[in-house]
């Protein structure tokens, strides 16, 4: 492994206009990765499911060079209808296109980086793969008391032209006091094998509010990570919603530091497996000052073969009272071969805290099949409308009506 | 003054602390061969026991110290402890109570456990096991008239080696986890149970271990088999003396329940939890792990955890029959400078296995404790279920308290449901409380015991009593 990715970080700098200070940066953090290696099972994070292991098995041995230097199509066909939109567009890793055409183009500012530290203590070695192998790392800065009109859309998508198989982006975001941002990630089709391993930065200030919404819908055969790093000043708010269906692999992290007091955190997740799909969503919240909220909502439906995991941790600074802090994980197996994972967590130092959470996991409930077929549904129907309304629960935490309803019609739910 | 605070008053300190001046016959400091040779040779053990310890320290040379756990301790020398001691007088074993060494039968008479039959107004058989030897097994004659086997493992080593051989290590096997092996290497005495088929035992059994000697550690092995449709109540209390150094306990329980039979193991642990700035205690380092080997079998363990610097353990039941049962009820506080990272494991293998899990922690002073478990349903463990509440109450913002349940479904017919919830006495309680006339050190301990009380309901009788008593002691101070 190390030989390929030493290999294909010279070509990386060779094609690419970095400085020697960029490059030796990128280097220490390449150096870290070669050191630590893939995480695997042996880690506590990674017990569920081994990346290291997932990534031997789906694709061998990975590539990592790709040419930033040169452009690619967009196909406009990714784009989200009936909804307007700003858009960020990832084609194979690059930016091929950056749109606010909607914005007060005074109220936002977009800079492009390449030297970026990392603020925050870490183990996870995909940090140091990520550090070492993005071409830019691109920063929205969002400024004080500006709300943006319309929702910012990311595109994630791959074409056929890609060669490498592994693609590793960062975003920061900047969010000044009183302003608001909408983000949703899309995930497009894809055809070709790669591991995506994406990080997102975000920094909330005084009263800001950040939405950011996840869509992995469509079937595809990528691997990927996400890793969001929330920081939280007073009064500030962060939702984040996941759906998890698309790809093969997808292991969603979140770490947010409430370090504001009245800051609060929400986090609300959708497993919907099929074959052989194997999806996590990890979060840890710390709520290191007093009066902070957090709460997390993940659900799964898992059909044959499919593995899903959650592992949520809320840690309580033993500063931070008055926490409430709250976690609940529902599983539906609907197959013999399906599986639920889940290993929610408490760390607690704080003794007027309410902190709770709870997981329950099983099969559809027969007497509730019983009840809609003696009222003249099917089995078929019976067990899709239960289902629907299991997810509908989360999907209704949205708290933006048009993005609820566009996510709605996506995942193909009824109200 | 009533009488509950004097009780209070009397045992505020820990009254289990005094030693025992006896003279002792100790092995060779440190951990080798020959140690695992002089212990064996001690005790007269046949080969296939002394090639059962050496398979064990082969396997231990390979093994790592885990260093997952939550509360962590300085480096154990392994090499520094003296693996067997015991008193000089049970050389040559006493034929009866009266050959005892009296200096013996009063530790046990001040520790309140009288080992004459006549002195017990209830029926509890009792195995008294002073640092590495048990002592004196009370109440033998009217179990043997049941054909009952309740005796020390080193007895039952030379009597009924058919059965140790059968069974010992069929659920912890040799090549287990670190403290598990090096129990298994060097273990000395503990308990012996058989019940035979269809005997319902008379009365509760119960051992009682000591630590006396310094700088030993104790290693004692519990074997309890139960044949079909029998059924036996297992109690064990264990104390120590106040040392300043931190002496290591691991020990291995294994149960065994076959077709239709029933265990219940209950603990209270009252182990030397060191002084208030931390300095000594034990590290309760134990593997507890039952087996429902057969169909419609029950396992059930109750614990009581107050004492101990260190209390790491996991009582786990593993559901092999079809129909079986397991129960995990636990109580563990900690005070002071104490550690725990306790909890328990269910591994759903047999069909329509079902499990429950009542778990409450409470935490004072500058103390940490972890509920930690597992639970695991194995995709042919059809139509079983889960049921786990853990609680945990802080007292002040020194402590800790986590939750950390590991929780594997991969039978789509099976339920798994887990709560938990971590808060402090709230004020209104305490304000209801007062205001009826009581002080606030009453207030807590009422509510604390309200809080407990699921668990302290599973307690035999007479250690039910103890263990409310201990739990207001435990969280003596923490008030205020």
């Amino acid at each position: 492994m190390s030989e390929q990715l030493q290999s294909d970080f010279d070509k990386l700098v060779k094609t690419s206009k970095f400085s020697n200070e960029e490059i030796q940066f990128k280097k220490n953090y390449l150096d870290n990765f070669i050191k630590k290696g893939f995480p695997n099972r042996k880690q506590e994070d990674w017990k569920f499911l081994d990346i290291s292991q997932i990534i031997k098995k789906n694709i061998s041995d990975l590539s990592y060079f790709n040419d930033y230097s040169k452009s690619n199509k967009i196909d406009p066909s990714i784009f989200v209808d009936g909804l307007e939109h700003n858009k960020i567009i990832f084609i194979n890793g690059r930016i091929e296109k950056i749109d606010f055409n909607f914005e007060d183009q005074n109220k936002i500012e977009i800079i492009n980086e390449t030297k970026k530290d990392i603020s925050f203590d870490y183990e996870n070695s995909l940090i140091d793969l990520n550090s070492a192998l993005t071409d830019k790392v691109l920063k929205v800065l969002v400024k004080k008391d500006y709300s943006l009109k319309k929702p910012l859309i990311i595109y994630h998508s791959t074409s056929d032209k890609i060669k490498s198989t592994n693609i590793n982006l960062r975003l920061d975001f900047e969010l000044g006091e009183n302003s608001c941002l909408k983000l949703i990630d899309c995930f497009g089709y894809s055809t070709a094998r790669s591991f995506i391993n994406i990080f997102y930065n975000f920094n909330l200030e005084k009263g800001s509010i950040l939405k950011n919404y996840k869509i992995d819908k469509f079937r595809n055969n990528n691997l990927k990570y996400s890793f969001n790093n929330i920081e939280q000043d007073n009064n500030s708010v962060s939702e984040t919603f996941i759906l998890s269906a698309g790809s093969d692999y997808f292991k969603n992290e979140i770490n947010c530091n409430l370090n504001g007091e009245y800051s609060s955190a929400f986090i609300n997740g959708i497993f919907s497996l099929k074959e052989n799909q194997q999806h996590e969503i990890r979060t840890t919240i710390n709520h290191l000052v007093e009066n902070t909220k957090s709460y997390q909502l993940i659900k799964s439906v898992l059909g044959k073969n499919s593995k899903s995991a959650y592992q949520g941790r809320i840690f309580v600074n033993s500063k931070a009272q008055k926490t409430d802090g709250y976690q609940l994980s529902k599983a539906i197996l609907l197959d013999e071969t399906s599986e639920f994972n889940a290993k929610p967590e408490l760390e607690i130092y704080a003794d007027d805290v309410k902190c709770s959470h709870g997981s329950a996991s099983g099969s559809l409930d027969e007497n509730s099949i019983f009840y809609l077929m003696s009222r003249g549904l099917n089995y078929q129907q019976s067990k899709e409308l239960l289902i629907n309304g299991f997810l509908m629960d989360v999907v209704e935490k949205i708290t933006d009506v048009e993005i609820k309803n566009l996510i709605t019609n996506i995942i193909g739910l009824k109200q | 003054m009533d009488t509950r605070e004097k009780d209070i008053e009397k045992l505020k300190d820990y009254k289990y602390g005094f030693t025992t001046d006896i003279e002792n016959i100790k092995s060779p400091k440190g951990l080798n061969e020959d140690v695992i040779k002089f212990i064996s040779n001690i005790k007269k053990e046949p080969k296939w026991m002394l090639d059962f310890r050496l398979k064990a320290y082969e396997r231990l040379k390979l093994l790592k110290e885990p260093n997952w756990q939550k509360p962590k301790y300085p480096k154990i020398d392994y090499q520094d402890l003296y693996y067997y001691s015991a008193p000089k007088s049970m050389k040559d074993k006493p034929k009866s109570l009266d050959e005892l060494d009296p200096k013996l039968l009063e530790t046990y008479k001040k520790l309140g456990i009288p080992l004459q039959e006549q002195a017990r107004l209830n029926g509890i058989a009792v195995d008294a096991v002073f640092d590495s030897v048990s002592v004196a097994t009370t109440f033998k004659g009217e179990l043997t008239k049941h054909g009952i086997i309740f005796c020390s493992m080193s007895e039952a080593i030379q009597k009924h080696p058919d059965l140790v051989k059968k069974y010992l290590g069929t659920v912890i096997p040799v090549t287990d986890h670190f403290f598990a092996t090096l129990n298994s290497a060097v273990f000395t005495d503990g308990s012996f149970v058989y019940i035979p088929e269809g005997v319902k035992c008379p009365m509760e059994l119960s051992t009682y271990f000591r630590i006396n000697a310094s700088e030993t550690g104790q290693f004692e092995r519990t074997l309890i088999i139960a044949d079909k449709g029998s059924y036996v109540s297992y109690l064990e209390g264990c104390t120590a003396p106040m040392r300043d150094e931190n002496q290591l306990h691991a020990a291995n329980v294994e149960l065994i329940a076959l077709d239709d039979a029933e265990i219940k193991y209950s603990t209270v642990q009252n182990w030397y939890p060191g002084d208030e700035n931390g300095k000594g205690g034990i590290y309760n380092f134990v593997t507890k792990r039952g087996l429902c080997k057969g169909n419609n079998s029950k396992i059930s363990w109750t614990q009581v955890e107050t004492g101990s610097a260190i209390t790491w353990k996991y009582p786990s039941c593993i559901l092999k029959g079809d129909n079986s049962i397991g129960e995990f009820y636990s109580i563990a506080i900690t005070n002071n400078h104490q550690k725990a990272d306790t909890g328990t494991k269910m591994i759903h293998l047999g069909k329509n296995t079902k499990s429950k899990i009542i778990s409450k922690g409470i935490s004072a002073g500058f103390s940490d404790m972890t509920y930690r478990g597992l639970v695991d349903i194995n995709s042919k463990a059809k139509n079983s279920s889960n049921y786990t509440q853990c609680d945990s109450l802080l007292m002040g913002n020194k402590c800790g308290a986590h939750t950390v349940p590991y929780i594997k479904n991969k039978n789509f017919d099976s339920n798994i449901a887990h709560e938990a919830t971590t808060s402090k006495i709230s004020e209104e309680q305490l304000h209801y409380c007062q205001q009826r006339g009581l002080n606030p050190e009453e207030a807590v301990g009422l509510i604390v015991n309200g809080f407990c009380k699921e668990v302290l309901q599973q307690l035999p009788m007479e250690f039910a009593v103890e263990a409310q008593k201990l739990v207001g002691i435990s969280l003596e101070g923490s008030v205020g």
